[in-house]
């Protein structure tokens, strides 16, 4: 009996001791580092990371999936380019996505991703992204992480200073980069001077995601950059950065960089949403292409539009200001609370804010410094709420931690510089591997900043890994920035160039994640929902095979009747209705690609059979045991041969 | 025998639960398989726990010839366990109500419980005949045919009660709300005997 008193007052002490040891070590944490990196960036076997992070492929023309803290790629979700790992642009439902009005592109530079919000929070319903070399955005699903609209952006080229959004999701605006004739037209390069327009396009979004040119303004031919939506206060308003505001048409290295100052443009649209509401505005010819993706029908289809509503910003009052900012601007970055807005001059060491009330009340007193093509630019120093002092050599990006912090990459110093709001002061830098150009805190340009850890995604990689030849992946940090110093915690390696990232804590959309596809609610033209429906159709020298796929067979697996001449359309439905059991289709000598389908989903691609023979296909995906066995013929014969139709599943005749 | 006439009303009427909640379940959890396919038993017929489950099970039982689950169509039972289940609540409040106005003794709870007994047993004996089919009736075709060291052919049926593993999968087996209101209701019309009885000696003194 005494003995077992005497451990339980051990174990009471035990416990005292321990708890006064977690409190020393807290304090501890909140003070600088404490313990190791490789901890915290370890997410066990088995275990979900805390944050989503999609970072664009920039020359990929994709968006990269990331998990959050351990930098492990998740997925690559095709959006502009043709994506052979699963048929995407190349499989006939998917081919409409990648149209434009110059024909089909198979190619794409994915540039700045944007989570959708309600009341200037991620709310995870759609992810946005731009397409910089043939104007475009596209529409992703956070549901089924599928590119589900694409709308092309006419009158613009260069669509840099896109694809984001305001902050209830009314808007996704697409700005223009290299200024333009507008509308196109054939004249003298050297006439660009005050000929040129810069375009910025305002896309509605509906309820239902569905993007639609609400209106053009007509802004003067400068080079439009980069751009991000007021909020809270200053909602209703969106930031343009501008560059070559000198409009040179040649030798832009130097001739654009010979103006001390560029200009943010303030544009009010909800003024100018209103005056095109009142019927202001004049529509003109255009020619674009706006192609969704329907998950009923899982077909994309394109429509091709020819008008385009056009604002000059001259005629409404009040829609329109110019703020000078020196040095180029990069970024343009707004903070949580709306109130400061960031010119990353990205020629100098120094970063502009300027302050939204300070604007109003500038515009309020005319405080006008001239203006530009009839747009009033407004004084300098009374836009101006301060400018952080050499912070390092070459600012691009800036996001906010939601603590009243920045965070700014030094693209020329290589380094990501943290700094306070409304003091200007710099607290803290810290290196990054190498010549960082953007960095994302998860809800970061928000009004809600998810402040635990920043990424920095960089554009020289050289010794950081392992060496692959003279072609690198780039490379990414992972800081962690709860505390007072930024603490590099992780470098891992990203796909394509990624020219900024959007991320979310998982939470928010994890849930939502869809599985498979209903095969009941498969409205595909082709589709066939059971072996029963499966056969083959011609119609002149098209074959149409409707097929279904199911561990570990196809029906039909034996097909006769083709010619050679033939075009074969293979409509491959996968009849699995089980999480992840996806079956390849791959057909020998097809000009096309594979295709990999996903439960309860029908895709079609086309083969055009050039020899006699007989000729196999196969599954590509290592679906099951059998999966080696998943397999069939196609009998092709000569052009001018008698041999009928024929489907058969184990010498058995369907239908 | 008031109180013992409800208690045998309330025991008798908890067998309906049956007609809601599921009798037996059977999951199959495998590594590839994080979230187990399941089957839950009804008197009625079988639904997959989540809505694909059956079509599941079935895709991977065809690799050893396993026949397909049946719909209630296929399988007589689960015409007659609603009758069964339905006519002996229905008779188990009759004699509750009966007993409550002391139209009858409390000897014909304990008549019923042991009816019921009875046909439980009988219920369970088909259902682990059924198993055993279900895991040795095999298609001669089957895709994998294995066998045991002595050169049988593999069984693959669940277990009636516990956990067995069956090659990749491990089957666990176990009673669900159904059949556990079933068992409350029939210990109540114990209670309701046991009562009934004691109510009735106390007044015979």
């Amino acid at each position: 009996m005494k003995n077992i008193f005497k451990i339980a007052v051990l174990g009471v002490l035990g416990l005292f001791i321990q708890s006064c040891g977690n409190d020393g070590s807290s304090g501890e944490k909140s003070g600088a580092i404490t313990s190791n990196a490789a901890e915290r960036v370890y997410v066990a076997p088995g275990e979900h990371d805390e944050y989503y992070a999609f970072l664009s492929g920039g020359y990929s023309g994709n968006l990269t999936v990331y998990g959050l803290p351990s930098g492990r790629m998740l997925k690559e979700i095709p959006v502009f380019s043709q994506f052979p790992t699963n048929g995407y642009g190349y499989s006939e439902e998917t081919v409409p996505m990648l149209n434009t009005s110059f024909g089909f592109v198979p190619w794409g530079d994915s540039h700045h991703p944007d989570i959708s919000q309600t009341e200037g929070e991620l709310d995870g319903r759609w992810i946005f992204i731009n397409e910089n070399n043939t104007p475009r955005i596209a529409r992703i699903s956070l549901e089924t992480f599928e590119t589900e609209e694409i709308i092309e952006i006419p009158h613009s080229a260069g669509n840099h200073s896109s694809s984001f959004i305001t902050e209830n999701t009314e808007y996704v605006v697409a700005g223009t980069r290299f200024s333009v004739p507008y509308p196109q037209e054939d004249m003298a390069i050297d006439q660009m001077k005050g000929n040129f327009k810069g375009p910025l396009t305002f896309i509605a979004v509906g309820e239902d995601g569905r993007m639609n040119i609400d209106f053009q303004l007509k802004m003067p031919g400068f080079n439009y950059d980069l751009s991000h939506p007021g909020r809270g206060d200053s909602h209703g308003w969106f930031f343009f950065t501008t560059y070559n505001t000198e409009e040179a048409h040649t030798m832009q290295e130097v001739n654009a960089s010979q103006n001390d100052k560029d200009f943010i443009a303030a544009v009010n649209w909800k003024k100018i949403q209103e005056y095109v509401k009142n019927g202001g505005g004049e529509e003109i010819d255009a020619e674009y292409a706006h192609n969704v993706f329907d998950h009923s029908t899982q077909a994309a289809t394109t429509t091709m539009k020819n008008k385009v509503l056009t604002v000059d910003p001259r005629e409404v009052e009040g829609a329109v200001y110019f703020m000078p900012t020196p040095k180029s601007p990069h970024g343009c970055d707004v903070d949580p609370s709306g109130e400061y807005i960031v010119g990353n001059g990205k020629l100098s060491t120094d970063l502009t804010v300027h302050s939204f009330s300070k604007m109003l009340k500038a515009i309020e007193n005319k405080d006008f410094d001239g203006d530009a093509y009839g747009i009033p630019i407004l004084n300098f120093d009374s836009t101006l709420a301060g400018t952080v002092k050499e912070g390092g050599l070459g600012p691009l990006h800036t996001e906010f931690d939601g603590k009243g912090n920045a965070y700014t990459t030094f693209f020329i110093s290589s380094e990501v510089v943290k700094w306070k709001l409304g003091t200007w002061e710099v607290l803290d830098r810290q290196p990054s591997y190498y010549s960082v150009g953007h960095l994302m805190i998860p809800g970061g340009n928000s009004r809600e900043p998810y402040g635990k850890y920043m990424i920095s995604m960089n554009k020289i990689t050289k010794d950081r890994y392992l060496p692959t030849g003279p072609e690198l992946e780039h490379s990414a940090q992972l800081y962690d920035i709860s505390g007072e110093k930024m603490e590099l915690l992780l470098d891992f390696p990203t796909h394509g160039e990624p020219h900024y990232a959007a991320g979310i804590p998982a939470e928010k959309i994890k849930s939502k994640s869809q599985k498979i596809y209903r095969l009941d609610e498969n409205e595909h033209e082709y589709a066939a929902t059971s072996e029963s429906e499966t056969k083959m159709e011609r119609d002149g020298n098209e074959v149409h095979v409707y097929m279904t796929t199911v561990r570990s067979h196809f029906s039909p697996d034996n097909l006769e009747g083709i010619k050679v001449g033939d075009k074969v359309f293979f409509h491959v439905t996968n009849l699995e209705q089980d999480f992840d059991v996806p079956h390849g289709f791959a057909m020998i000598g097809a000009n096309t690609s594979e295709l990999l389908i996903m439960p309860g989903q029908t895709k079609t691609i086309t083969w055009e059979p050039k020899k006699e023979g007989v000729w196999p296909f196969y599954c590509t995906d290592f679906c099951s045991a059998l999966h080696q066995e998943m397999q069939g013929y196609v009998r092709v014969s000569g052009q001018n041969s008698n041999v009928p139709l024929k489907w058969t599943l184990d010498d058995e005749e369907i239908n | 025998m008031k109180n013992s006439g409800i208690l045998m009303v309330i025991g008798s009427a908890l067998l309906l639960g049956l007609f809601i909640y599921p009798l037996w379940n059977i999951q199959l959890e495998a590594p590839q398989y994080p979230d187990p396919l399941g089957m839950n038993i009804y008197i009625s017929g079988i639904q997959g726990e989540e809505e694909f489950d059956i079509q599941n099970i079935d895709g991977i039982n065809h690799y050893i010839g396993m026949k397909k689950i049946p719909t209630p169509a296929e399988m007589w039972e689960f015409n007659t366990f609603p009758l069964v289940i339905g006519g002996m609540a229905a008779l188990g409040a009759l004699l509750g109500i009966l007993g409550f106005f002391k139209v009858i003794g409390p000897n014909w709870f304990l008549g019923w419980l042991i009816l019921m007994t009875v046909l439980g047993i009988l219920g369970m004996m088909d259902f682990n005949n059924w198993l055993s089919d279900y895991g040795t009736d095999l298609d001669p075709k089957a895709i994998m045919k294995l066998t045991d060291s002595e050169g049988n052919p593999l069984s693959y049926k669940p277990p009636l009660l516990g956990s067995q593993k069956i090659l990749n999968f491990t089957a666990h087996s176990y009673p669900r709300a159904g059949a556990y209101l079933m068992f409350i209701g029939m210990l109540l019309t114990l209670v309701a005997w046991w009562v009934g009885k004691k109510a009735k000696g106390t007044m015979a003194k």
